[in-house]
Formats: C-alpha cells, sequence, structure tokens
C-alpha cells in the first residue's frame, strides 16, 4: 500500500464529482488515495439537464465523467453500492455489498431526496418521483399506459416535471398546496403571470389544494381526493413536493444535525467530527440548506483548500439567485424577490398583451437594488443581479431598469464598465469580472477561447449574454480591432466578401483579387471565395476557371483519404435505397476492390479508389441512376430519417418523405460549411435531428423546427426554432434560414458556432427569419429558389466532358497508377498498409 | 544532366499541378504567370504522393503549394517548408523544348516510396 492518507467520498452526484475534479486539479491526488461510492448504476450526470432527457438527450449524454476520468487518476469508484455505516470510532465505512474501507478524512456528499408527503395511497404503484435516471425511465415507462398526469408540487422541479409529463403526450396537472406556483422564489403578481402562460400551453394548474388520500380511479388509475372534497382523475401521479437532505448516515453515526435535518457543517465544510466533512445539498451551513448545484460547488472548493491546508475563506454562504426557462417560459428570481426587506420599495411592470411580468425592489432609499422578479422576459436577470450583489446604485428613476426600451434608446441596465473586478460574473464555476478582462488581455479574443480559458459560461449558461459584454468591452478597452481578415489577401472576413461579390456582381477570384485583394491567393481564400461564386452564381464548381480554387476533394469531386486515394458517397436520399441500387453499390465495391464502410449519415461510403478509377466508378454509379452525394463539398450532406408514420406505429408524419424533399432541394448547395440535416418521425427522435444543423420533428400539429445543432467535436443541442409548421411553411423557412447562414457566416463556421457568435441570438435570428424584421425573406427566398433550379449531378456533368476526365489521372506522361497506394486485408477488406509493410510488400 | 519529356506546354495549365514520373521518380510540376516549377509530388508529412494536388498561390510573397492532406506549404522554388524549417523536399531544373515540357532530377532526390 501507499503511504498516502485515504480519503472515501459517499456520493457520486454532481457536487461529490466535481469535488473530485477539483481535487484533482489543487494537486490532492499526491497526498490523498481517494475512494468513491456511488449508489446509483452511473457515474455522476448533469441532474440540472436532467429533463432534456425526455427530449432526446442520452444517459451518456449527460454524464459528467468523460470515459477512463477515474480510472487514469486512480480513483477508485464503486457504483451501485450504497455505504450503509459510518463507523467514527474505528474510521471506517462500511457498504451493502460488505465492502470495507478505512479513511484518514471522510466526505458525505450524499444529495437529497425527493419529499413525498405521506398522504395515504402515495406508495401505490404508478406514484413516482423525479429526482435520477432511473426515476425518468420509470416514468417514461408508467407514461406509456397512461392518458392523464398529475404532479403535485407547482414549485421549480413540480413546473419542470409537468413539462416532461406534457412532451410524454399526457393531459398534464399541477396540483399545488400554496395559493399560487413557485412561491418560493417569485411574488404574487409573478406566480399569476406564470399561471396564465403556463395554462396558455395546455397545462391544468389546481392552487390551494390539500391532497389527502390517493385511491383507484373512476376511469383511470388513480384519483386523488383534495381536503376540499374535489378529486382529479389520473394515470399517473408525479410527487415533486420538495427535497430533503439525505442525512441518514450521518444521522446514524451521531453527527449533529439540523432541527428539521441537514447535516451541519462550519466555513470549511467540516461537521461536528473534524474528520468528517459534507458539501451539496445534504449539508446545512448557518441552518440554510442550499438546492442549487453552484453553492455545491463552492462548497466542494472549500473543503479541498481545507484537506490540501490551502489558506482559504472557506464557504461564505450562496446567492440563490435564479434563471431559468420552464415550459419555455423565462422566469428569474433575484435576491429579496419578495419584498421581505423592512422599508423596500417595489415597482412592478405587467404586460398582458406580451404576458410579461416584472419586479423590482429597491432599499427604502433608493440606493441598492435588492431584488427582482422576471416571468416572460428574462433579459435583464444578468444586469439585475450584478446591481444586487455589488451595491451598484440604480437610476434616479429605478423603474427604468424594468421599463420596456424605446426605439432608439440607449440600453439601459448597467454598463459592465460600472462592475468591480471582484464581482462574480459566472456563479457555477466562481469567475469574476477581473478573471475574464485577465484572459482577454491574455489573447482571449473570443467567446470560444474565452470560454474554454476560464469555463465561464459552459455551467447552466445564465451569464453568457452578461460574458460577452464584457469580451466586448474589454476588446474596446484594449484598442483592439476584432480583426476578422480571412487571410494576407484579403482584408475582409467571408461575411464582407460575400456581400462584395453579390454587391458587385464579381464572377471571377481574379477579379475579386483585383479589385479587393492582393498577391495571388492562398489555400484558404481561394476555396472560401471558390464557394461563394458558386452560391451567388450557382456555377458548376468544375468550370475550368474556378478550378484552381478548388481543394482537391472539390476538384476531384470525392474525398482524399491519408494515403491520398479518394472515397465516394453516392447520395441516399433520405436513407432510402432500393434493393436493385444495393447492389450495384456492392457490384462496384467488389469490381474495384474497395473498403465499404456505413456511414453516420445513412449512406455508403467506398475507400480506396484511385483518382484515376473515380471516372470509371462513376459511370457505374451515373448509369445506375445514382448521383453524388457531395460528400467532399461544403455542402449539404445527408437528411437523415426514421421511416416515420409510414410504417412506425409511433410515427405521426411522413418523417422519411420530407427527408427525401428536403435532401433533394438542398443538394449541391454551397455553404461556409458542411451542413448536416435531419427529420424524425415523432418526438422519440430516432433520428437525432436535434443534434443537426436543421432538425425536423413531427408532431400531431406539424413540424417543429430545430436550427443550429451539432455532433461531432463540440456538441450542441439545437434550439428550437418554429412548431406546428406545414410543409410549405416548413421549406420556406429552412429556405430563409439556409441562404442567412450563407450570407452571414463566417469561413468554416458551422451553424452551431455561426449561432453563438450571432449578435443578438436565438432572438435575432427568429426575428430576421421568422418575422422578417430586416425585409429580406423574399430575396432569401429567391435566391434559394435559383440555387435549387441551377442544380446538377456534378459527377454527372464531368462524365459527358471529355476535357474535364482529363484530369483524373495520377501521371500526366503514363497511364500508370501510383505504386505507392498498397493495400493489405483486414477483417476480409483492404486498408492502407503502414510504411513497414509497404516495404515488406515491395521486398516480397 | 538528364533531361525526360512529360508533356506538351498546352497541357499544364496556369495553378493547377500535374503529376509526372520521370526515371521512376514522382514529380508535380506547377506553372505561375507563365513559369514552370518542378518539385518533388511526395509529402513528407503524409507520406503520400499527392503536392501535385495542392493549391497554388503565396505567403508573404513566396510561391507555395499547399498539401491537400495537413495543409503544410512547400515553397515552389526553394522546396522548403513553411511551417517546419527542419522538412524540405527536392526542386527539379524544368524547362520547354521545342514545345515539351521538359523535367531533370535535381539533387538531392528525397528518400521516397517511389
Ligand atoms: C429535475 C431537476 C432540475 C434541477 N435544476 C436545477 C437548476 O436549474 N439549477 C440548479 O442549480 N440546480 C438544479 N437542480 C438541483 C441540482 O441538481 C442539485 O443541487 C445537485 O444535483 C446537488 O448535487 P449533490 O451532489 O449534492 O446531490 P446529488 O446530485 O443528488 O448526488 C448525490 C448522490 O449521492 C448518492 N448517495 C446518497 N447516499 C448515498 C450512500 N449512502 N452511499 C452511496 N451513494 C449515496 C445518491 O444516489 C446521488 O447519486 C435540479 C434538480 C433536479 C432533480
Amino acid at each position: 500500500m501507499s503511504n498516502k492518507e485515504s480519503l472515501v467520498v459517499v456520493g457520486n452526484g454532481m457536487v461529490g464529482h466535481r469535488f473530485i475534479e477539483q481535487l484533482i486539479q489543487a494537486g490532492g491526488l499526491d497526498r490523498y488515495q481517494v475512494t468513491v461510492f456511488g449508489e446509483e448504476s452511473r457515474p455522476a450526470y448533469d441532474r440540472v439537464q436532467l429533463s432534456s432527457w425526455f427530449t432526446g438527450t442520452s444517459a451518456e449524454e449527460l454524464s459528467m465523467v468523460p470515459e477512463g476520468f477515474y480510472e487514469q487518476d486512480g480513483v477508485e469508484l464503486i457504483l451501485s453500492d450504497k455505504v450503509c455505516t459510518v463507523d467514527r470510532e474505528l474510521c471506517e465505512v462500511l457498504s451493502e455489498s460488505g465492502r470495507k474501507v478505512s479513511y484518514n478524512k471522510l466526505v458525505l456528499a450524499t444529495g437529497s431526496y425527493p419529499f413525498v408527503p405521506p398522504v395515504p395511497g402515495h406508495d401505490r404503484d404508478g406514484c413516482l418521483v423525479y429526482r435520477t435516471i432511473d426515476d425518468l425511465e420509470a416514468i417514461a415507462e408508467t407514461a406509456r399506459n397512461s392518458k392523464v398526469g398529475a404532479v403535485v408540487g407547482g414549485g421549480l422541479l413540480g413546473l419542470e416535471a409537468a413539462k416532461a409529463l406534457k412532451d410524454l403526450g399526457l393531459e398534464t396537472h399541477v396540483v399545488e398546496f400554496a395559493p399560487r406556483l413557485m412561491a418560493v422564489q417569485v411574488d404574487e403578481g409573478g406566480g399569476q403571470m406564470l399561471r396564465r402562460k403556463i395554462e396558455n400551453l395546455g397545462v391544468k394548474i389546481h392552487t390551494s389544494k390539500n391532497t389527502q388520500n390517493i385511491v383507484d380511479g373512476d376511469g383511470t388509475v388513480h384519483q386523488m381526493q383534495f381536503a376540499d372534497g374535489e378529486v382529479l382523475n389520473t394515470d399517473l401521479v408525479l410527487f415533486s413536493a420538495g427535497i430533503r437532505p439525505r442525512d441518514e448516515l450521518a444521522r446514524e453515526c451521531g453527527l449533529e444535525l439540523g432541527e428539521r435535518g441537514g447535516i451541519v457543517i462550519n466555513d470549511h465544510c467540516q461537521t461536528s467530527d473534524t474528520n468528517v466533512y459534507s458539501i451539496g445539498e445534504c449539508a446545512l451551513w448557518s441552518g440554510r440548506i442550499f438546492g442549487l448545484v453552484a453553492p455545491g460547488y463552492q462548497m466542494g472548493q472549500a473543503a479541498v483548500d481545507h484537506l490540501l491546508d490551502v489558506e482559504s475563506t472557506g464557504f461564505t454562504g450562496a446567492d440563490m439567485s435564479t434563471k431559468l426557462k420552464l415550459m419555455g417560459v423565462d422566469v428569474a428570481s433575484v435576491g429579496d424577490a419578495q419584498a421581505r426587506t423592512p422599508g423596500a420599495l417595489s415597482y412592478r411592470l405587467i404586460d398582458e398583451e406580451k404576458e410579461v411580468y416584472k419586479s423590482l425592489v429597491v432599499s427604502g432609499d433608493k440606493k441598492k437594488v435588492l431584488g427582482a422578479v422576471l416571468v416572460g422576459d428574462a433579459e435583464e436577470y444578468g444586469s439585475l443581479l450584478q446591481m444586487a450583489l455589488n451595491d451598484i446604485k440604480p437610476p434616479q428613476n429605478p423603474a427604468e431598469l424594468i421599463l420596456p426600451q424605446g426605439s432608439g434608446e440607449a440600453p439601459k441596465g448597467l454598463g459592465v464598465a460600472a462592475l468591480p473586478t471582484t464581482a462574480q460574473i459566472c456563479s457555477c464555476f466562481n469567475v469574476t469580472k477581473g478573471d475574464l478582462t485577465g484572459a482577454v488581455a491574455g489573447g482571449c479574443q473570443d467567446m470560444t477561447s474565452l470560454k474554454s480559458e476560464t469555463s465561464a459560461s459552459t455551467g447552466c449558461g445564465g451569464c453568457t449574454a452578461l460574458v460577452k459584454q464584457v469580451l466586448d468591452h474589454e476588446l474596446e478597452q484594449l484598442g483592439v480591432e476584432v480583426k476578422k481578415d480571412i487571410c494576407e489577401h484579403f482584408p475582409y472576413s467571408r461575411q464582407d466578401l460575400y456581400h462584395l461579390v453579390r454587391v458587385g456582381e464579381i464572377k471571377s477570384f481574379h477579379e475579386m483579387l483585383e479589385k479587393y485583394g492582393k498577391g495571388k491567393g492562398c489555400d484558404i481564400c481561394k476555396p472560401t471565395i471558390g464557394s461563394i461564386l458558386a452560391s451567388c452564381w450557382n456555377e458548376y464548381v468544375l468550370k475550368t476557371e474556378h478550378a484552381p480554387l478548388q481543394d482537391t476533394n472539390d476538384y476531384f469531386l470525392a474525398n482524399m483519404q491519408k494515403d491520398g486515394t479518394y472515397s465516394v458517397v453516392p447520395r441516399v436520399p433520405g436513407g432510402e435505397i432500393t434493393p436493385e441500387k444495393l447492389i450495384v453499390i456492392g457490384e462496384v465495391a467488389r469490381d474495384y476492390e474497395l473498403y465499404t464502410k456505413i456511414t453516420g449519415g445513412q449512406r455508403i461510403d467506398l475507400f480506396g479508389v484511385r483518382v484515376n478509377d473515380l471516372p470509371a466508378v462513376w459511370k457505374r454509379l451515373v448509369d445506375a441512376g445514382f448521383e453524388t452525394g457531395h460528400a467532399y463539398g461544403k455542402s449539404l450532406r445527408t437528411v437523415k430519417s426514421c421511416v416515420g408514420q409510414t410504417w412506425c406505429r409511433y410515427g405521426v408524419l411522413d418523417s422519411a418523405g420530407m427527408a427525401i424533399r428536403v435532401e433533394q432541394r438542398y443538394r449541391g448547395l454551397r455553404a461556409p460549411h458542411k451542413v448536416k440535416m435531419a427529420v424524425s418521425g415523432c418526438t422519440r427522435e430516432c433520428a437525432e435531428a436535434q443534434s443537426k444543423d436543421v432538425g425536423i420533428i413531427a408532431t400531431e400539429k406539424g413540424w417543429n423546427l430545430y436550427v443550429c445543432g451539432n455532433g461531432g467535436m463540440k456538441p450542441r443541442h439545437a434550439d428550437l426554432f418554429a412548431t406546428e409548421l406545414s410543409d410549405e411553411q416548413l421549406i420556406k423557412t429552412i429556405d430563409r434560414f439556409m441562404m442567412f447562414y450563407l450570407r452571414t457566416a463566417g469561413r468554416l463556421q458551422r451553424t452551431s458556432v455561426w449561432m453563438e457568435n450571432l449578435e443578438g441570438g436565438l432572438d435575432y435570428l427568429k426575428e430576421v427569419i421568422l418575422e422578417d424584421s430586416l425585409g429580406l425573406g423574399a430575396q432569401l427566398e429567391a435566391e434559394m429558389a435559383a440555387n435549387v433550379d441551377a442544380y446538377q449531378c456534378e459527377w454527372k456533368t464531368t462524365l459527358e466532358d471529355p476535357e474535364k476526365l482529363k484530369r483524373f489521372r495520377h501521371f500526366v506522361n503514363t497511364d500508370e497508377g501510383d505504386s505507392n497506394v498498397v493495400f493489405v486485408k483486414e477483417r476480409s477488406q483492404i486498408r492502407p498498409a503502414s510504411q513497414e509493410e509497404k516495404i515488406i510488400a515491395k521486398s516480397a | 544532366m538528364e533531361w525526360a519529356t512529360v508533356c506538351s506546354a498546352g497541357e499544364v495549365t496556369e495553378l493547377l499541378g500535374i503529376g509526372a514520373l520521370i526515371f521512376d521518380h514522382q514529380v508535380a510540376v506547377f506553372k505561375v504567370d507563365g513559369e514552370l516549377y518542378a518539385i518533388d509530388n511526395f509529402d513528407p508529412f503524409s507520406q503520400a504522393n499527392v503536392l501535385s494536388r495542392g493549391i497554388v498561390g503565396d505567403l508573404k510573397g513566396e510561391l507555395v503549394v499547399a498539401s491537400p492532406i495537413y495543409k503544410q506549404h512547400f515553397s515552389l522554388k526553394a522546396g522548403t517548408c513553411l511551417e517546419d524549417g527542419t522538412v524540405s523536399i527536392a526542386v527539379h531544373p524544368v524547362r520547354v523544348q521545342d514545345g515539351m515540357v521538359q523535367v531533370a532530377l535535381g539533387s538531392p532526390v528525397s528518400q521516397q516510396a517511389a
């Protein structure tokens, strides 16, 4: 054994996991040998995003633990094993499976459990809670045979749970004991507006209802009986009536607890036993439980500091302000939202037309912002929170802070300049304004690098707008002219170049270089401008004068692989293919000895084609009715789909048909980067549309459109953009969206990154596309129509032109192929030979 | 110096590379502003014969071709790699004789799997 001290952590939830990260970051593994027990079968996952499981986020995606994270650092993680006893005399924990581990230091991060009121019938089958992924699986299972669902509890979590039931297609009720919703966070007016908005979404709200009994239902599984004599028939009951700290271990081993539960801790997160720490939702600090994740993270840091003898102020309490989206409704609560401070003044704005409610609470002398409630529009959350936290004086007439902004007025609220450097901007990762300005000065001059450097706004994302403001302000202060030149030849961004080409009706790279550039161009500006010319003038990318602009992939209409051979992907619209065509692909692959692999986009990739064989391979494919799949282009790849209504018993619309229609429409369109789309036939989302640039999901009332999602290196969940669209509305909206992206995105900027950098974000994009705020709609549609009309299969055109076919040879002076291209067999197919294998092959 | 004929001068297009096999050695030939350049076709970074398929341009005034695989730039005149001073490829004499493009093998010819 090592001579390290033993540290045992009980609980691998959000805080328990973050604690390990914090410990590793601080070098704590040099001193401690760490063992972690988790009762759940999975390593820590993002409970905050739990509800997104219902809209398609998988358990794997929710995971907070990268593959191999614990193993690589030698931390022992024991899952599906609950610690059942702590022996503080022997300094030992005992788990249910009988594992005994002794500790020098122990950390209890056991979180909390959902409180279920002890009404008779609360434990009937189909009475569920909402806390873990296992709970969600049980809910989804029960919902399958249910028509009606009722959530007990109209707080924050209750409303989230209601949204989940609604998404599962149940008639949804919320039953609340108090006279209004979210009684803890919002004031009465806010609660009313929230109710109105949520009722408009089709959820029935019952307030001041005291459930007394749950019995067999009348035509339903259950009946809830209330104190006032009324009843509610339902098939599923979901309790979300608050949380209670999981302090049973602490209780049993005699640690000090609060009167109403919770493990009592000091500022260093030590319990009444100095060798035992407690962090997260199970801990009680200064008589308070913190039911949010950010304070738990702060406790984790305090405990790490103390365990490593690092001087620190410890945990000093946390702000409980929150901003969230409940059923698509923005709700925010800041500080003293209920105006409980003696002498406080309140200001309220009620806009029944837009369904917005805002209230602002300031001190009696109007010198301090104390709190706020925002419902329906939480734009001011960031600035009001900062004013409250940093004692920034409100304007003479504080009401201005929540009044709607007149057009042309300067933005209200506080300038970020007013914030002290100590102001905490990101509470999830405790990033201050000073941290941000330091990082900007150190070279992080865009959101992406600033986020990855400081972690700011990578947690709940509530501070994104504020971080961007700090960034912009700092850049301005530093006198940095944000440089957008794409390369040394053109002092312009891709967006500028697009504009110049269109407005100046420029038709060639040469003309562009002469008018706006210098030098000869390079492998950055040439393909960029080539692509712009193609999308503006719908020109065949292989036109002789454009040929030198194209990357090899666009030039040879195939994808170059590491050994200089190419892969070929015929288009299979919507992933639908006839047996005859499958056979043709098989025959071509067999005859040319190609490696075949099914792609993630529901088509077939043929690898190992030598440049001189490309035309012959394509001739066979084109003759059989295939078209180019544009896998080589910065253009539409595939539109993935499920079979939809046609075959599937859950499908509500013809997703495969729509996918084919969409794929045929946008095929060949040259874009700033590749574009992926998908269509799902129901909300089960088998086509994974929410990870695509354009995602379409069928609902009973029409198509829901999602945009700017991404899988791959930097996954991004797509944003819901428009709902319940008809076929025609859907196509029109995508036309506009795509053309606007083509016009305004940067070079090699996927829609996800484009969206993150778009000033005004999703709301702005909605205005431009859905409300036509720039008056561009008709023009965008016309440009798209021209592109659609001009479509041609580039391979078909190429095969018809003997001049073009001349390109496809490896040597100009002999028909020999490249002798350095060597394949070996693996799993019955070819693969490129390694250097060693080539040498062996040659000497043989 | 031994010259090998590659193709007719008309077959080389401005800014578009072509590959040729001379004395069992692969070269890439380019034409920029009417001038011809010949370099190895072998890209030492990817170990593949692909430089004739790169995009031609200039960086800070130096004529270059970009490898289509990992995008390093090689000087057409000197064969040096702009990103990595320790790497360079061979450049070869090239001329037009009686309307035909001819290349001779310059030295040193870099190590390559022909
Ligand atoms: C649906 C939902 C939405 C939420 N939304 C937000 C939000 O928007 N913002 C926000 O800040 N917070 C939100 N929260 C709260 C947030 O998830 C919690 O604050 C956070 O998870 C607390 O972390 P924790 O580690 O203390 O507890 P948990 O994440 O609950 O982890 C505790 C873990 O310990 C395990 N455990 C307990 N006892 C033992 C034992 N004896 N042996 C072994 N293992 C044990 C448990 O099984 C559990 O896995 C939300 C919570 C839910 C359920």
